[in-house]
């Protein structure tokens, strides 16, 4: 499978400011150094808890931020610090969608107008072409073709989540990064999207980077899984090897806390203590094992934290507080 | 007077409504449930299910002037809460209900510290002076596993982690030793790891001192990993009921059964196409009269079925279910 998107050791750094005079008195490191590939066709899954860096990292790898270090290269294309005009035909290809789809699609556009309007931003056909298209693509994510008059409050949020890929497909990309698209949909609804998302996977080859808190429902859509913590991934490695053979704690914590839907299992979990740390000014070394209070942790400062390979294709941070390395 | 000795509430043809610009709109249509002593009920349902407004009506904090309870009966301890003024409401509440909500940030006042928060529900409920309710305030938190309680209660709400924040609203909810706490979404905004925290942290709280909870939720797991008997509710109406070992094992309605099925769950293949449940929930006014699901059901309903509401039965001991012949199969 040929790499389609790829970022290498990318930071997203956020200054922050202090006192009277608003100085940079520190930084947010949301993301700090992560390196990760998503393949044509592929979906990798990003993993962590809220504040972990998994959304900033998305926008920065679609240059909606600039990040402050580090290389992404979509396509075989660098596109770190393409500008904007130059970054036109590179959106094209790579499309969002987003969490809440009622904050993510203008209330005052018809669902016709919004799926339209990257066609018109990207100068494709004639209005009768366009209109063509767009009753095409309501009718693929099942919706009806008298959708297209209505705005967006009309809808539940199940269906606006359809026009928000509607929307992302528009264009045809090859790549869509879907930041949180089921969490906040009711159970019956969350599954309808997830076999939308799968099915249009299959008969378009898109590739996803798809980021979500809920380990069960990445785990059934995804290829590959990167758990993140504290703006940088822990663990990386196929779908089922990493539920079935964690080897970073952080990972094993995640997977324990998942609550089980069988009332005849009581699984004893080992509870973390504490809360994710602030990524300002995080701690030096493993941020888990630091949480962790773990005895271990000092030797795990300034160590070299950069992935390594323990089998083919399973990556981990091989700190001597979180693994057995 | 129902018994009192094992049951603690019991809720009997509670009905709520709001009124909206549409008309007068059903929200929760006639439902029964009772929770016993010490034990954990669950209610679980779809947004727009009726699961917090049945938990508002019992409580009588329905939005004003809009929400109002129609109808039914809220036996508490021996007494019909829809009955009592509010000045008897105000004594129970706080004090022999608790309440937890979703949004830890949106329940807790910005501008007061942690602690006189805490002293507040104290001062109100017990005849005990400022020092010793501060005392109280210090003695709950480090109850809910709040490291240095006594800094924390001179704190404000933004100076706390999400998780810390409902370790603060649940020590308020049971500062005064309820006999039933009632919690709606507690884990909803929180991460997996403070989640399994919290609910650890709940369960522990119910061993100690006893009191009954009332759990509502859209996540099964939660229900199935912490409830002892469980309510479904779909458009406002309970559709089956159950313990949560016959539930889980022994689905009978349609809805119930569906809504198993279409969690992803960890053990499933990967990237197989998920049992779903057709549609969407439709809005309150649009609802059928007869069997709610029925705009759902993947079996075609009669009209008899849409029109009329189906008998909601015991179908085995404790075994609750509405028995629509299109939903359920005897």
């Amino acid at each position: 499978m040929k790499p389609l998107l790829t970022v290498e050791n990318l930071k997203m750094h956020f200054p922050v400011k202090g006192g009277v005079f608003l100085r940079p008195v520190g930084a947010c490191k949301a993301v700090d150094g992560v390196s990760l590939t998503v393949h044509e066709g592929e979906t990798v899954g990003l993993v962590g808890e809220s504040g972990c860096g998994k959304s900033t990292l998305a926008k920065a790898a679609a240059r909606l931020l600039d990040p402050t270090e580090g290389k992404v290269t979509f396509d075989g294309r660098d596109i770190t610090h393409l500008g904007r005009r130059s970054l036109d035909p590179v959106r094209r290809e790579m499309q969002m969608i987003f969490q809440d789809p009622a904050e993510s699609l203008n209330p005052r556009h018809s669902v016709r107008d919004i799926i339209e309007e990257p066609l018109i931003v990207q100068k494709r056909g004639t209005r009768a072409e366009r209109g063509k298209r767009v009753a095409e693509l309501l009718e693929r994510v099942g919706l009806n073709e008298s959708a297209g008059e209505r705005y967006p409050f009309e809808f539940s949020g199940g269906q606006r989540q359809r026009i928000g890929i509607a929307r992302a497909l528009a264009l045809n990309p090859k790549l869509i990064l879907c930041d949180e698209p089921v969490s906040a949909l009711d159970v019956s609804v969350q599954s309808q999207v997830l076999n939308l998302l799968m099915e249009l996977q299959r008969d378009f080859g898109l590739a996803y980077l798809f980021i979500a808190h809920d380990l069960a429902v990445v785990k059934h859509v995804s290829d590959r899984v990167a758990i993140m913590y504290l703006g940088k991934v822990m663990e990386l490695a196929d779908a089922d090897a990493i539920y079935q053979n964690p080897r970073h704690a952080y990972t094993k914590a995640l997977i324990s806390a998942i609550p089980i839907a069988d009332p005849s299992s009581k699984p004893t979990r080992d509870l973390l203590e504490g809360d994710v740390p602030s990524p300002i000014n995080p701690p030096p070394g493993c941020a888990f094992g630091h949480r962790m209070k773990h005895p271990e942790w000092e030797k795990s400062v300034g160590m070299d934290l950069s992935l390594k390979e323990v089998a083919p294709g399973h990556w981990v941070q091989p700190c001597p507080c979180c693994t057995d390395l | 007077m129902p018994e009192t000795e094992r049951q603690l509430l019991e809720v009997t043809n509670l009905s709520s409504s709001f009124d909206t610009e549409k008309g007068e709109l059903v929200a929760v249509d006639d439902v029964d449930f009772k929770v016993d002593r010490g034990k954990t009920l669950g209610i679980v349902g779809e947004s727009g299910c009726g699961k917090s407004v049945s938990a508002l009506s019992i409580i009588r904090l329905l939005p004003q002037p809009m929400g109002n309870v129609r109808s039914g009966e809220v036996w508490f301890d021996g007494r019909d809460l829809q009955k009592i003024d509010r000045d008897a409401m105000h004594d129970i509440r706080g004090n022999d209900i608790g309440m937890i909500f979703q949004e830890p940030m949106t329940a807790l006042n910005p501008v007061h510290t942690i602690g006189r928060q805490l002293t507040e529900a104290v001062l109100l409920h017990q005849k005990v002076s400022p020092e010793a309710a501060l005392q109280q305030s210090v003695e709950m938190l480090r109850h809910v596993r709040i490291p240095a309680p006594e800094i924390r209660v001179g704190e404000y709400p933004h100076q706390l982690s999400g998780g810390m924040r409902q370790r603060v609203m649940i020590a308020m909810a049971l500062i005064n030793k309820p006999k039933l706490l009632i919690a709606d979404e507690p884990t909803t905004a929180l991460d997996v790891t403070v989640q399994a925290q919290i609910l650890a942290l709940m369960d522990d709280l119910q061993k100690e001192m006893g009191m009954a909870i009332i759990l509502i939720t859209h996540d099964l797991g939660v229900i199935a990993e912490n409830c002892d008997d469980v309510v479904v509710m779909y458009g406002g109406r309970v559709v089956e009921q159950a313990s949560a070992e016959e539930l889980f094992a022994n689905p009978l309605h349609a809805y119930t059964k569906g809504l198993l099925k279409s969690i992803p769950r960890l053990d499933r293949e990967r990237k197989t196409l998920l049992p779903t449940i057709p549609g969407n929930v439709p809005p309150l006014d649009e609802m059928p009269s007869g069997c709610r699901f029925s705009t759902r059901s993947e079996v075609e309903h009669d009209e008899a079925s849409i029109q009329n509401r189906p008998p909601f039965r015991e179908v085995k001991p404790g075994h609750w279910v509405e028995t629509c012949p299109f939903c359920y199969e005897a």
